[in-house]
């Protein structure tokens, strides 16, 4: 299932609706990728909420969209990891390295606004 | 494997039928919330080394018991190129792709029981257990 990406101010906001396959997480880079730049956003908040489960190649591919947002002039911010979800995560091994996280949508704009200094 | 779920494993959709029948299953069981997840998020390790490494195979789910003990149990397995270091694959951060090396010795840390039996040319099997807090 395609992931919605919806425009808010100078950011974007992906919100995960269910369970992704491998391609739905290459096709969110993609789709990412490209309305930065046609929208000029300088941050995007992907909002993993919905996702019960988080293995080695979603936080492989998070990863690698928030890097190459970056070299786009967009910070990322991953929103709403599960509990359960990050425990599992610890116990696998797996981190999110660089990339910034926040507890819910409030708080990853409140970091955006924050680290663009509000799109200015 | 009488009452078993069997997942036929080819693309990266049936990793995800895979992870939500275990999820099903396990919750069957009787495993907490967390547990489901834990669960969940192995079976996706394994069955995606089948789709990356082994192009396919299969993951059969079942109850296991032993003794007063109940818990899950699942098998992947695959007749692919199979692994010629075992030992090696289960290190933390090996790959021979460009996965992040975590799947087996991750999914070995997720699960009560893990056991690997792979041969240069006969294919793989990953057997793993997780059994319910008594
Ligand atoms: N089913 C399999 N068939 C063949 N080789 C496998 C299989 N599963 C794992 N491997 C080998 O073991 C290595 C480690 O696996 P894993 O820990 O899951 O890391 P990753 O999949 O990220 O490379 C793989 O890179 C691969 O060489
Ligand atoms: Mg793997």
């Amino acid at each position: 299932m395609r992931v919605p990406i919806h425009k808010q101010g100078y950011y974007l906001i992906a919100a995960i609706q269910a369970a992704l396959t491998d391609a739905d997480l290459l096709q969110l880079q993609d789709d990412l990728s490209g309305k930065v730049g046609q929208y000029r956003s300088k941050g995007a908040i992907v909002d993993v909420t919905a996702l019960d489960v988080m293995d080695s190649f979603a936080v492989r591919t998070l990863r690698s969209i928030a890097h190459m947002l970056r070299l786009r002039g967009a910070e990322t911010v991953i929103v709403g990891i599960q509990p359960e979800v990050a425990f599992a995560m610890v116990q696998l091994g797996l981190t999110l390295e660089d990339v910034a996280t926040a507890l819910d949508l409030e708080e990853g704009l409140a970091y955006l606004e924050d680290k663009t200094k509000g799109g200015a | 494997m009488d009452n078993g779920i069997r997942v036929t494993i080819r693309s990266d959709m049936d990793i995800v039928t895979a992870r939500e029948q275990g999820r099903a299953l396990a919750e069957k069981i009787g495993f907490s919330q967390v547990e489901r997840t834990v669960i969940a998020t192995a079976i996706s390790e394994i069955a995606r080394n089948i789709v990356e490494h082994a192009q396919e195979g299969e993951v059969l789910l079942d109850h296991c018991q032993h003794g007063a003990k109940r818990g899950i149990q699942i098998t992947a397995r695959d007749k692919g190129p199979g692994i010629p270091d075992v030992a090696r694959a289960m290190q933390d951060e090996y790959s021979t792709g460009k996965g992040l090396g975590l799947g087996l010795p991750g999914s070995k840390r997720l699960m009560d029981e893990f056991e690997i039996q792979s041969e240069k040319g006969q294919g793989t099997t990953v057997t793993m257990r997780k059994w319910m807090p008594l």
